[in-house]
Protein backbone atom coordinates (compact mmCIF):
# COMPACT_ATOMS: atom_id res chain seq x y z
CA UNK A 1 0.00 0.00 0.00
CA UNK A 2 1.19 3.47 -0.75
CA UNK A 3 1.62 6.33 2.09
CA UNK A 4 -0.93 8.17 -0.46
CA UNK A 5 -3.42 5.66 0.11
CA UNK A 6 -2.93 4.89 3.59
CA UNK A 7 -3.17 8.40 4.20
CA UNK A 8 -6.63 8.68 2.61
CA UNK A 9 -7.73 5.72 4.26
CA UNK A 10 -7.14 6.54 7.84
CA UNK A 11 -7.72 10.43 6.95
CA UNK A 12 -4.65 11.65 8.25
CA UNK A 13 -1.79 14.67 7.92
CA UNK A 14 1.52 13.69 5.73
CA UNK A 15 4.75 15.13 6.35
CA UNK A 16 6.61 13.55 3.37
CA UNK A 17 8.51 14.24 -0.17
CA UNK A 18 6.56 13.62 -3.03
CA UNK A 19 8.80 11.01 -3.87
CA UNK A 20 7.70 8.84 -1.14
CA UNK A 21 4.14 9.18 -1.24
CA UNK A 22 4.02 6.33 -4.06
CA UNK A 23 6.07 3.76 -2.63
CA UNK A 24 4.35 0.41 -2.11
CA UNK A 25 5.15 -0.56 1.28
CA UNK A 26 4.83 -3.51 2.78
CA UNK A 27 3.57 -4.54 6.54
CA UNK A 28 3.20 -2.91 9.91
CA UNK A 29 3.60 -3.31 13.08
CA UNK A 30 2.00 -1.27 16.38
CA UNK A 31 3.22 -0.30 19.52
CA UNK A 32 4.07 2.13 22.02
CA UNK A 33 6.62 0.15 23.22
CA UNK A 34 9.83 0.40 21.03
CA UNK A 35 11.69 -2.36 22.60
CA UNK A 36 8.99 -4.55 21.43
CA UNK A 37 8.92 -2.96 18.05
CA UNK A 38 12.39 -3.93 17.81
CA UNK A 39 11.94 -7.15 18.52
CA UNK A 40 8.74 -8.38 16.53
CA UNK A 41 8.65 -6.01 13.86
CA UNK A 42 11.69 -6.76 11.80
CA UNK A 43 11.17 -6.68 7.72
CA UNK A 44 7.93 -4.51 8.64
CA UNK A 45 7.91 -1.33 6.60
CA UNK A 46 5.75 0.72 8.91
CA UNK A 47 4.98 1.76 12.53
CA UNK A 48 1.61 3.04 13.78
CA UNK A 49 2.45 4.33 17.50
CA UNK A 50 1.16 6.99 20.41
CA UNK A 51 4.66 7.38 21.77
CA UNK A 52 5.68 10.81 21.23
CA UNK A 53 9.79 11.16 21.23
CA UNK A 54 12.54 11.48 19.33
CA UNK A 55 13.10 7.20 19.83
CA UNK A 56 10.63 6.26 17.73
CA UNK A 57 12.14 7.80 14.78
CA UNK A 58 15.47 6.29 15.90
CA UNK A 59 13.31 2.74 16.51
CA UNK A 60 12.09 3.02 12.52
CA UNK A 61 15.38 3.70 11.30
CA UNK A 62 16.96 0.82 12.64
CA UNK A 63 15.02 -1.80 11.18
CA UNK A 64 14.69 0.26 8.22
CA UNK A 65 11.34 0.85 8.51
CA UNK A 66 9.53 3.66 5.86
CA UNK A 67 6.98 4.84 7.16
CA UNK A 68 5.22 6.19 10.98
CA UNK A 69 1.88 6.56 11.87
CA UNK A 70 0.93 8.69 15.09
CA UNK A 71 -2.17 7.87 16.02
CA UNK A 72 -5.14 9.08 18.50
CA UNK A 73 -4.68 12.47 17.13
CA UNK A 74 -1.17 13.43 18.69
CA UNK A 75 0.64 15.82 17.22
CA UNK A 76 4.63 14.80 15.66
CA UNK A 77 6.86 17.10 17.74
CA UNK A 78 9.46 19.16 15.27
CA UNK A 79 12.53 17.40 17.19
CA UNK A 80 10.50 14.07 15.69
CA UNK A 81 9.66 15.98 12.03
CA UNK A 82 13.16 17.27 11.81
CA UNK A 83 14.67 13.51 12.21
CA UNK A 84 12.46 11.71 10.18
CA UNK A 85 12.97 13.87 7.45
CA UNK A 86 16.51 13.61 8.27
CA UNK A 87 16.61 9.58 7.45
CA UNK A 88 13.90 9.67 4.91
CA UNK A 89 11.12 8.37 6.95
CA UNK A 90 7.57 9.29 6.21
CA UNK A 91 5.32 10.66 8.75
CA UNK A 92 1.91 10.65 9.43
CA UNK A 93 -0.84 11.79 11.95
CA UNK A 94 -4.23 10.56 12.39
CA UNK A 95 -7.17 11.21 14.39
CA UNK A 96 -8.05 7.32 14.66
CA UNK A 97 -6.93 5.28 17.34
CA UNK A 98 -4.22 2.56 17.16
CA UNK A 99 -7.19 -0.10 16.57
CA UNK A 100 -8.71 2.06 14.24
CA UNK A 101 -6.42 2.85 12.05
CA UNK A 102 -4.22 -0.51 11.79
CA UNK A 103 -8.14 -1.85 10.96
CA UNK A 104 -8.30 0.03 8.39
CA UNK A 105 -4.94 -0.26 6.60
CA UNK A 106 -5.13 -4.24 7.15
CA UNK A 107 -9.08 -4.55 5.58
CA UNK A 108 -6.95 -2.44 2.57
CA UNK A 109 -4.06 -5.43 2.43
CA UNK A 110 -1.29 -3.76 4.39
CA UNK A 111 0.27 -7.07 5.92
CA UNK A 112 -2.26 -9.20 4.87
CA UNK B 1 43.19 -10.23 16.39
CA UNK B 2 41.54 -7.57 15.69
CA UNK B 3 44.88 -5.51 14.88
CA UNK B 4 43.43 -4.92 11.19
CA UNK B 5 39.92 -3.92 12.30
CA UNK B 6 39.13 -0.40 11.49
CA UNK B 7 38.34 1.29 15.08
CA UNK B 8 35.36 3.51 15.50
CA UNK B 9 34.80 5.05 19.30
CA UNK B 10 31.97 6.95 20.95
CA UNK B 11 30.68 8.28 23.84
CA UNK B 12 27.37 7.56 25.46
CA UNK B 13 26.22 10.63 26.42
CA UNK B 14 24.13 9.57 29.59
CA UNK B 15 22.41 12.37 30.73
CA UNK B 16 20.28 12.68 27.38
CA UNK B 17 17.71 10.37 26.01
CA UNK B 18 16.87 12.23 23.65
CA UNK B 19 20.25 11.52 21.62
CA UNK B 20 20.35 7.83 22.46
CA UNK B 21 21.20 5.84 19.44
CA UNK B 22 23.48 8.35 17.93
CA UNK B 23 25.91 6.23 18.16
CA UNK B 24 24.20 3.22 16.39
CA UNK B 25 22.62 5.64 14.01
CA UNK B 26 26.30 6.45 12.76
CA UNK B 27 27.67 2.87 12.53
CA UNK B 28 24.58 2.51 10.39
CA UNK B 29 25.71 4.65 8.18
CA UNK B 30 28.96 3.81 8.18
CA UNK B 31 28.28 0.38 7.16
CA UNK B 32 26.26 1.15 4.49
CA UNK B 33 28.67 3.38 2.74
CA UNK B 34 31.25 0.39 3.35
CA UNK B 35 28.77 -1.58 1.52
CA UNK B 36 28.00 -4.44 3.89
CA UNK B 37 24.52 -6.10 3.63
CA UNK B 38 21.26 -4.71 4.84
CA UNK B 39 20.43 -8.00 6.95
CA UNK B 40 23.37 -7.56 8.75
CA UNK B 41 23.48 -3.63 9.68
CA UNK B 42 19.71 -4.23 10.90
CA UNK B 43 21.32 -7.06 13.03
CA UNK B 44 24.05 -4.63 14.01
CA UNK B 45 21.87 -1.65 14.55
CA UNK B 46 19.64 -2.35 16.44
CA UNK B 47 21.44 -4.45 18.68
CA UNK B 48 23.76 -1.48 19.35
CA UNK B 49 21.09 0.63 19.80
CA UNK B 50 19.10 -1.61 22.44
CA UNK B 51 23.12 -1.78 24.03
CA UNK B 52 22.91 2.17 24.09
CA UNK B 53 19.28 2.58 25.07
CA UNK B 54 20.24 -0.22 28.16
CA UNK B 55 23.86 2.25 29.00
CA UNK B 56 21.87 5.50 29.10
CA UNK B 57 18.75 3.96 30.94
CA UNK B 58 21.17 2.04 33.72
CA UNK B 59 24.54 3.35 33.56
CA UNK B 60 24.54 7.16 33.39
CA UNK B 61 25.80 6.04 29.35
CA UNK B 62 29.26 4.85 28.91
CA UNK B 63 31.50 3.55 25.66
CA UNK B 64 31.16 2.39 22.56
CA UNK B 65 33.41 0.96 20.51
CA UNK B 66 33.03 -1.01 16.92
CA UNK B 67 35.85 -2.91 15.51
CA UNK B 68 34.80 -3.45 11.58
CA UNK B 69 36.57 -6.63 9.76
CA UNK B 70 35.89 -7.81 6.39
CA UNK B 71 33.90 -10.55 7.65
CA UNK B 72 32.65 -9.66 11.23
CA UNK B 73 31.68 -6.96 13.11
CA UNK B 74 32.38 -6.56 17.01
CA UNK B 75 30.61 -4.03 19.00
CA UNK B 76 31.74 -3.51 22.67
CA UNK B 77 29.88 -1.99 25.21
CA UNK B 78 31.08 -1.16 27.91
CA UNK B 79 29.54 1.59 31.56
CA UNK B 80 30.83 2.02 35.05
CA UNK B 81 27.47 1.32 36.30
CA UNK B 82 25.74 -0.88 39.02
CA UNK B 83 26.45 -3.64 36.99
CA UNK B 84 23.67 -6.97 36.16
CA UNK B 85 22.68 -8.80 39.41
CA UNK B 86 21.57 -11.75 37.84
CA UNK B 87 22.52 -11.60 34.23
CA UNK B 88 20.58 -15.52 33.51
CA UNK B 89 17.06 -13.36 34.81
CA UNK B 90 18.18 -10.86 32.72
CA UNK B 91 18.39 -12.23 29.77
CA UNK B 92 14.52 -13.41 30.03
CA UNK B 93 12.11 -11.85 27.88
CA UNK B 94 10.14 -9.47 30.06
CA UNK B 95 12.41 -9.16 32.85
CA UNK B 96 13.47 -5.54 33.74
CA UNK B 97 14.71 -3.65 36.33
CA UNK B 98 14.27 0.03 34.44
CA UNK B 99 12.52 2.52 36.38
CA UNK B 100 8.87 3.62 35.26
CA UNK B 101 9.81 6.90 33.38
CA UNK B 102 11.31 4.75 30.89
CA UNK B 103 8.40 2.50 30.75
CA UNK B 104 6.77 6.16 29.40
CA UNK B 105 9.51 6.21 27.21
CA UNK B 106 8.57 3.25 24.87
CA UNK B 107 11.36 1.10 26.50
CA UNK B 108 12.02 -1.05 29.77
CA UNK B 109 10.33 -4.26 28.72
CA UNK B 110 12.66 -6.25 29.34
CA UNK B 111 13.66 -7.05 25.47
CA UNK B 112 17.00 -5.22 25.43
CA UNK B 113 19.22 -8.34 26.29
CA UNK B 114 17.24 -10.58 25.05
CA UNK B 115 17.18 -8.50 21.61
CA UNK B 116 20.82 -7.99 21.66
CA UNK B 117 21.28 -11.80 21.76
CA UNK B 118 18.50 -12.52 19.24
CA UNK B 119 20.62 -10.08 16.94
CA UNK B 120 24.09 -10.89 17.24
CA UNK B 121 26.02 -14.01 16.33
CA UNK B 122 27.93 -14.07 19.82
CA UNK B 123 27.31 -12.12 23.06
CA UNK B 124 28.83 -11.40 25.85
CA UNK B 125 28.16 -10.05 28.89
CA UNK B 126 31.06 -9.26 31.73
CA UNK B 127 29.31 -7.90 34.66
CA UNK B 128 30.55 -7.01 38.33
CA UNK B 129 27.75 -5.40 40.51
CA UNK B 130 29.02 -2.01 41.99
CA UNK B 131 31.89 -1.55 39.01
CA UNK B 132 30.19 -1.96 35.45
CA UNK B 133 29.42 -4.50 32.45
CA UNK B 134 30.89 -4.42 29.45
CA UNK B 135 29.15 -6.55 26.28
CA UNK B 136 30.54 -7.91 23.65
CA UNK B 137 28.54 -8.71 20.43
CA UNK B 138 30.30 -10.38 17.32
CA UNK B 139 28.23 -10.45 13.78
CA UNK B 140 29.49 -12.70 10.94
CA UNK B 141 28.75 -11.62 7.85
CA UNK B 142 27.64 -14.86 6.34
Amino acid sequence: MTIREMAERINATVYAEPDQLDEDLKGAFGSDMMSDVLAFAENRDVLLTGLLNPQIVRTAHMLDMRCIIIVRGKSATDEIKRLAAENQIALLETPLSMYEASGKLYEGGLGK
Amino acid sequence: MMSDALHFHYDVDGNNFTSAGEASVQIKRMLRQMGYHPDLIRRISVAMYEGEINMVIHAKGGDADVYVEPDCITVILKDVGPGIKDVNLAMQEGYSTAPDNIRSLGFGAGMGLPNMKRYSDELKIDSVVGVGTTIEMKFRSA
